[in-house]
Order: structure tokens, then sequence, then C-alpha cells
């Protein structure tokens, strides 16, 4: 994967290592878990958007089809949690599948229309499904996690649970973007006609980078269920598949770690918002303003950017 | 001009009353041709003649409304681009479609795409015989830059390359699927003579290395320079087909280029 | 009431629901045809056009044919400072940067919204005052026939506008080609900012009239912008009378099915029934193929 990828790596892997020794705080740990959670399925994302150019306006969904497989069949089947896991994973699969299929030949915004309306759709069922998932007013009573009677219930084991996974999906998309599968992505968005000639069966990829992006949503879900123990709908609305999408372009498109630093910072401002009580939507609709305009490529290509031109300064 | 005689008897590619009808416009009309392997082999004819949807059939982008190719002696007409390529045929581009989101190199590296197999769960978790998979890749991509004299340029990234420099780019990339025939759209188009020249003997070099090349070219002086054989079409139809001496005087190829008949004394 | 009357009571509804879906398609397209950028603030000029009509008129107490036209004229002020400010400088960015830009500003917008007018909706008297009619059974309120001649009158001004004017069609020129526009003296950079006027002001229009009707908060923006969006492409993204017949099948269907079927689905109908036509007709309902082809997003 390169030898710089391979440092950063190690270099994120040691600093989350020790971090809980220094944050003990219960909060400032679940914003960590939070940010974890959604850093996995903005990795997802990223593979779709920055690499395969492709898009999608209902990831929310897919994060949903994961928590509400993982809290219903845990709560109201009594399924172990890894088999409800996987449940989770197939559903979401065969609804990747369903979209992507016959979408392929849609360009531009009409994908995005038939994600946006999948989405949409994946929302109303979880809302209007008062039995399964007991509607708007939500899911309770998730189990924790627990692996051979080690309880993984919030705090610092969870902040390992959630790290460990995502630092897992990073390695494995790292892999793929130094591989003839991602180079085969980024042909596709290159130029499609051309990517064609030299072999990519274009369709199949599209299919395949969908689905893979809908199973780092759906992973994240059953993260977040068995964390939160209580969902509902609303967590898994358009807002939520808009914010995701901001969260790649605006920590860097075209970056498997720009889509990291979008997720970490798209999930603390929010949260440090809260104090500005009525000015706090303001003050992130200035925020975000103002990165786009200073950075549009993203936070990640201007760090990078800015670091470049100091090194010349100096 | 060195001809090596290979000793196959069937053509490489053969078309047989090809057809392509797009609305009420017959863009190729009843095609019969073939390409011998070994053989540098031009198409020509005026704009609008039915070149390039020619090359787009072939290479499975358009289908044919009409009539059979066979490649190798087997049926083709109807399969998809990418099973196209599998098979051993590849292209370049009448405007260049380069990846410009890649460098130079990784243009290449794409091409040797459907000679390599490792699939997606394979790379993502790096299973053995990724790693040298990777490395071979990047070997013969290297190489393929040499034959175009494009190393230098290796990690730049594709856009940015001058145009003469893009269009040898695509030569690379074709040529690193390994295709026993390789069909060139317009290789020369905007290049002064000095990249003329090149491409010419480019070309040159490919055939020697056994791949049989079909080309749709413009350029007349780098036509009649390095064709073994040409195909001259109007209106979707073939006019004449022969060695360039024979073409160049056939009366029927004037026409098609003046529109008017030329006696001379 | 009987059933034919509750129908057409939901009819009614629907086709003024769907007037002002019209509106914010028609201001998507306009945009959409100069710049081929989707602007997801769009929603938000329908509520500035609200509120600041309610402002004017309740509270500075200003007659109403003043404050129509100063309102329009505020937001039509608010699109073009947003063209200036957020667009124009990110022209040469991503086409999605450029979305999310707009999603960024629909944000803003609305921060400032909520500063200055807090959660409250905010009403406005309708414009003739006067009991309901009642035609066929149906309870139609006066309001009712303001927001579908408004619309009528909007969707013929637009397209004399559009296909008649040299501005229309030279604003139509730019996104198909702005160098190709530029070349033959047409000044692109007015041209957008136009467009985001015109949009701006589109939506405002949008917003004073149904007011009297629904109420206006600062939150309205966004589903308005999505089910806009949906009238936009169903329609074929032009700025004919596509737009407005996508805009009363929106707003019909999501009628209908909240009052015959059930409320909860209302608003996820109209992407259903947006992706089924997609299915069958890529280029929206009215809209051609070859244009849909040329088009870049």
């Amino acid at each position: 994967m390169g030898k710089e990828n391979r440092r950063a790596v190690f270099i994120l892997m040691i600093c989350l290592g020790i971090f809980p020794f220094f944050i003990r705080s219960d909060y400032y740990l679940s914003i960590m878990i939070f940010i974890g959670i959604n850093a996995i399925i903005v990795m997802g994302l990223s593979l779709l958007m920055g690499y395969a150019g492709q898009i999608s306006l209902g990831h929310a969904a897919f994060f949903g089809i994961g928590a509400y497989c993982s809290g219903v069949l845990t709560v109201k089947l009594g399924f172990s949690i890894f088999t409800a896991f996987f449940c989770g994973i197939f559903l979401s699969t065969i609804m990747a599948m369903a979209i992507a299929i016959p979408t392929l030949k849609l360009k531009g915004h009409y994908l995005a229309v038939a994600t946006l309306g999948f989405g949409e759709i994946i929302y109303v069922i979880f809302n209007e499904l008062l039995e399964i998932t007991g509607g708007p007013s939500g899911l309770s009573g998730i189990p924790s996690i627990h692996f051979f009677g080690y309880s993984f219930k919030g705090g610092w084991r969870y902040f390992y649970l959630v790290w460990t996974v995502a630092i897992l999906l990073l390695i494995f998309s790292l892999n793929i973007i130094h591989s003839r599968i991602g180079r085969a992505l980024r042909a596709v968005h290159g130029s499609e006609v051309a990517a064609q000639a030299m072999g990519v069966n274009v369709s199949q990829f599209k299919i395949q980078v969908f689905v893979l992006s809908a199973i780092y949503a759906s992973v994240a879900g059953t993260l977040y269920a068995h964390f939160v123990t209580f969902i509902s709908p609303s967590t898994f609305s358009l807002f939520v598949s808009i914010l995701l999408l901001m969260m790649v372009v605006i920590g860097g498109g075209g970056s498997i770690w720009g889509a990291l630093l979008g997720a970490g910072i798209l999930t603390v401002l929010p949260e440090s918002l809260r104090a500005f009580r009525d000015f706090d939507i303001l003050v992130y609709g200035i925020i975000l303003m103002t990165i786009l305009l200073f950075m549009p490529e993203g936070i990640f290509k201007g760090l990078t950017l800015s670091l470049i031109w100091m090194r010349k300064k100096w | 001009m060195d001809e090596e005689k290979m000793v196959m008897p069937q053509p490489i590619l053969e078309t047989s009353r090809l057809r392509k009808i797009f609305g009420g416009l017959m863009a190729v009309v009843d095609l019969n041709f073939k390409v011998m392997p070994g053989q540098i082999k031009a198409i020509i004819g005026p704009n609008g003649a039915g070149k390039t949807t020619l090359f787009n059939i072939i290479t499975g982008i358009l289908p044919p409304t009409g009539g059979t190719i066979r490649f190798k002696g087997r049926e083709i007409s109807g399969e998809k681009p990418h099973r196209i390529a599998q098979k051993g045929i590849s292209r370049t581009f009448q405007t260049v479609e380069l990846f410009g989101n890649m460098t130079v190199l990784e243009n290449v590296m794409v091409g040797r795409h459907v000679r390599t197999k490792k699939g997606l769960i394979q790379s993502g978790l790096r299973l053995p015989g990724v790693k040298r998979e990777e490395r071979l890749v990047l070997e013969m991509a290297q190489e393929k830059l040499e034959v175009v004299g494009l190393m230098r340029r290796a990690n730049e990234s594709a856009s940015g390359i001058p145009l003469g420099e893009q269009k040898l780019l695509e030569i690379a990339r074709a040529l690193a699927t390994d295709p026993q025939l390789l069909l060139l759209d317009e290789p020369a188009a905007g290049l002064n003579e000095t990249e003329k020249l090149r491409i010419g003997e480019i070309i040159r070099k490919i055939r020697g290395s056994g791949i049989t090349v079909l080309l749709v070219e413009h350029h007349m002086d780098l036509v009649m320079n390095i064709s073994d054989e040409i195909v001259v079409l109007n209106y979707g139809e073939k006019v004449a087909e022969g060695t360039p001496e024979e073409v160049k005087g056939d009366e029927k190829v004037i026409d098609a280029y003046l529109g008017v008949e030329i006696r001379y004394a | 009431m009987s059933l034919f009357s509750e129908i057409l009571q939901f009819v009614f509804t629907g086709l003024t629901i769907g007037s002002i879906y019209s509106m914010v398609g028609l201001g998507f397209n306009i945009i959409y045809n100069a710049t081929t950028i989707i602007n997801l603030a769009q929603g938000e000029f329908v509520m500035f056009g609200g509120l600041i009509m309610v402002f004017l008129t309740v509270v500075l107490k200003f007659p109403l044919f003043v404050g129509f036209p100063l309102t329009v004229i505020v937001v039509m002020a608010i699109g073009a400072v947003f063209e200036r400010f957020a667009i124009h400088p990110l022209r040469n960015a991503s086409l999605l940067t450029l979305i999310i830009v707009t999603i960024a500003a629909s944000i803003l917008f609305r921060g400032i919204a909520m500063f200055i007018w807090g959660k409250d909706p905010y009403s406005l008297p309708p414009f003739t005052p006067g009991s309901p009619v009642m035609i066929g059974g149906a309870v139609i309120m006066l309001q009712t026939f303001w927001v579908l001649g408004t619309t009528l009158a909007i969707v013929v001004l637009t397209t004399l506008f559009f296909g008649k004017t040299i501005v229309g069609k030279a604003m139509s020129a730019c996104s198909f080609n702005p160098m190709a526009a530029s070349l033959m003296g047409i000044h692109v950079r007015k041209m957008i900012l136009i467009s985001f006027a015109l949009s701006a002001g589109l939506g405002a229009v949008a917003g004073i009239v149904i007011t009297p009707m629904s109420l206006m908060d600062y939150d309205r923006g966004p589903m308005l912008a999505v089910k806009g969006f949906c009238a936009a492409v169903l329609g074929g993204l032009g700025v004919g009378y596509g737009v407005v017949l996508g805009g009363f099948i929106v707003g019909l269907l999501e009628s209908l099915t909240a009052g015959l079927i059930h409320s909860g689905f209302k608003d996820a109908v109209a992407l259903v029934i947006l992706l089924f036509i997609l299915c069958f007709k890529p280029s929206g309902i009215f809209g051609s193929e070859e244009v849909s082809k040329i088009k870049k997003f």
C-alpha cells in the first residue's frame, strides 16, 4: 500500500491505542466511538464516490439496515449477535444489488435520485413497520456485545472494538486502492469507455463497489446499535445521508484519509456547537461555508497543500 | 518495408456483409474485408465514411445491425467490449480517452487489467500472490512505456502531458493488454511532422513484435508510407482495397475524395 | 362528505402544493440550465419569501402590493449575493463540491432564519379576505386560486422569457458551452448571476403565496427542495411546462396518498414514482432523450 500509508496507519494505531489512557471521560470516549462508526461508513462511501466516481444520496439506509437487523433480530427473535450481524450484511448486499443493477445505466443526477428514493423508502419502512421496528418511537433494549463472557459495554472497551474494526477496514481499503481493483475503479471514474476497452467489466465493478460500500455502512450500523442500545428511524434519514456525503466531500473526496478527516470533523462539530443554543445552526453553516470556500477540494487536500507551501517557504 | 510472413492461412479479422444502420442512416453497408495476421492495414475515406463506427462495432461498443465479424475464426459481433479486449483486440481512440485522474504509469497499468486476475477480496486482504502480480504489472507497464519512449513521464498526471505524448500513452496502454490485433483510431491526428514520423516508427515496431495493426487515418503520407494494404470507405461502403500503389491510382478513390473525375493526360 | 368531494378536496390540495413544487422546480431548472448546478438551497428562497413578507406586512404594516415586490427584490438580492460570494469563487471546483456548497448555504440560511425568527411558524393574512367557496362539495380556500393563478402567470412569463427573449436564450447557451457562449458575446458571469437572482425571486413568490395557507417556518426549505427537485427531474429539467406538470403530479400523488392511503408514506411517494418513471423514461416524462444526453449532471 505504499510506505507513507503504512507509516500513517501505524501512527494512527499508536495514537488510538494510547488515547483511552489519557482521556478517561466517557463523554469524549463516546465521541471518538461515534467518529469511528462514521469513519467506517465514510470509508466505504469514499471508495464509491471518490475512487469509482459514483454517487449515493441514500447511504444512511444501509447504515439503518445494519442497525435494525442487529437490533430486531437480537431483541425480538433472540438471534445471537453474530448471526444478526451477518444477516445485516446479507440484507444490505441484496438491497445494494437491487439498486445497483437497474441504475447502472443511469448517470449523474439520475443515479443520485435513485439512491435518494431508495433511502426514503427504507426510512419510511423503518417508520411504518411498527410491529417489527417499533416505528418512530424506536427500538430499545438492544444487548451489548459480548465474546465468551467478556462484555463490551461502552467506555474504553467499545472504543477499542470500534477502532479495531475501523483500522482493519482502513487497511482493507488501502489495499484495494493500491491494487488492480483500485486502478480499475479509478479507470471507471476516469473514462468508462476506455476502461471497457482495457477489459474492465464496468457494470460488474460498479455493482461490486456499491455493494462493498453498503457492507461498510451495515457493519457500522451493527456497531452503532449495540453501542447506543436504542435506535430510531431519525438516525437514518435523508439528512444523515447528506451529512455522510458532506463528510466525504469536505474531508477530501479523492482520498480515504480525507474521508476519515471528514468523519472526524463533521462528528465533532455539531457536538461542540451545542453550547451556542440558538446560534448553533448559524455557526455550523458559517464554518461549513468557510471550509468549502477556502479548501474546495476538501480539508485533506487543503492541509497537504498548505504543508507543501509552508515547506517551500522555510 | 520489412514483411514478416506468418504461415497462417486464415485472416485474423474478417467482416462479412457487415452493416450498421442508425435510424435512417446507413453508416456501414455490406462491408466485406479481411486483415491478415502480421499486416499493417489502413482504412481511409472522407469524413463520415463510417470508419470510427466500424472500429466501434469491432470493439463491441456498438452492436452491428447485420453481418458478421470473425476474429481468429470466431464470431465476435455483439460481444461486450471488455470480453473483446480479453480475446485480444485493443484500441486507441480518436479523441484521446485517457484516465486523467491517474498518472501516466497507472494508465498503462490499467492496460494489464485484462491479463491479471486478483479479485476484490484477494486484493483487499493482500493475500499471497497479490504482491507478485502487482510487481509483474508494474514491470510490464514500464516496458510498454519504454517502447513508446515515455518512461520519463511515468509519475506525471496523464492529463498534464502534451497531446502528442497523450496519443503515445494511449498506444502504450493498449499494448499492455497484450493484444494480437491493435486498432489505432487516427493516431496521427493533431500531430506535427516529427511526431508523425515517431508514430510511424512505433507502429512498425509494434508490427515487428507480432501484433497486427489496423488503423484509421487521414494523413496520407503516413498511410502510404507504412501500410501493407489499404481499404477505402465512402458512405459506409468499400470502394477499393489493395496495396498503396493500387489504391493511389484508383479512379473511384479519387472520386470519393474529390467528388470530381480527373483525367490525366 | 361524499367520497367524490373528499377526492376533489385532495385534488385541490394536491394542485396547490404541487404549484409550489413547480415553482421550486422551475427555480432549480433555471439555475441548472445556466450552470448545470443543482441548487439545494432553493427551498430556502421560498422560506425567506414567506418570512420576509411576514416581517414587512405584519410587523412593518406595509400594504400587500408594496410588501410583495419588496420581498421579491430582497430575496433576489440574497440570491445574487449567494452567487457572488459562494458560487462564483468556486466556479472551477467539481460539480459535486458546488452542490455541497449549496447544501452548506441552505444550512447557513436556515441558521440565519432561526436566529432572526426563531423556530415558530408564522402566518400571513390571505390576499383576499372571505370565506372559502364550495366546489362539488369540496371546501376550497380563496388563497388557492391565488396560488394557482400565480403559478400559471409565472410559467407563461418564464416560457416567454426563455423562448423569446435574447437574455433567456443566452442563459440556456451558457450551460451547454460556456466558452462558445462567451465567444458569441454572451456575458457568462452576468447570465449566471441573473439565473440565481431569478430563481431566488421565483422561490420568494412561491413562499409569499403559500404562507397564508400553510404557514412558514425556518425549516421548510429542505423538504420543498427535495420535492421540487423531483418535479424538476420528472419534467425533464427544462424550463417549460414540463416542470409544472411534474410539480402537479408530485403534489397530487402526495395529497392523494396522504388522504386515501396513509400519511406516513406521503413524503416517499414522490420519490418512488420518480424512480419508477426514470426506469422507463430516464429523461423524465417531458424531457427529450437527446437533450438529456447532453446535460452533464
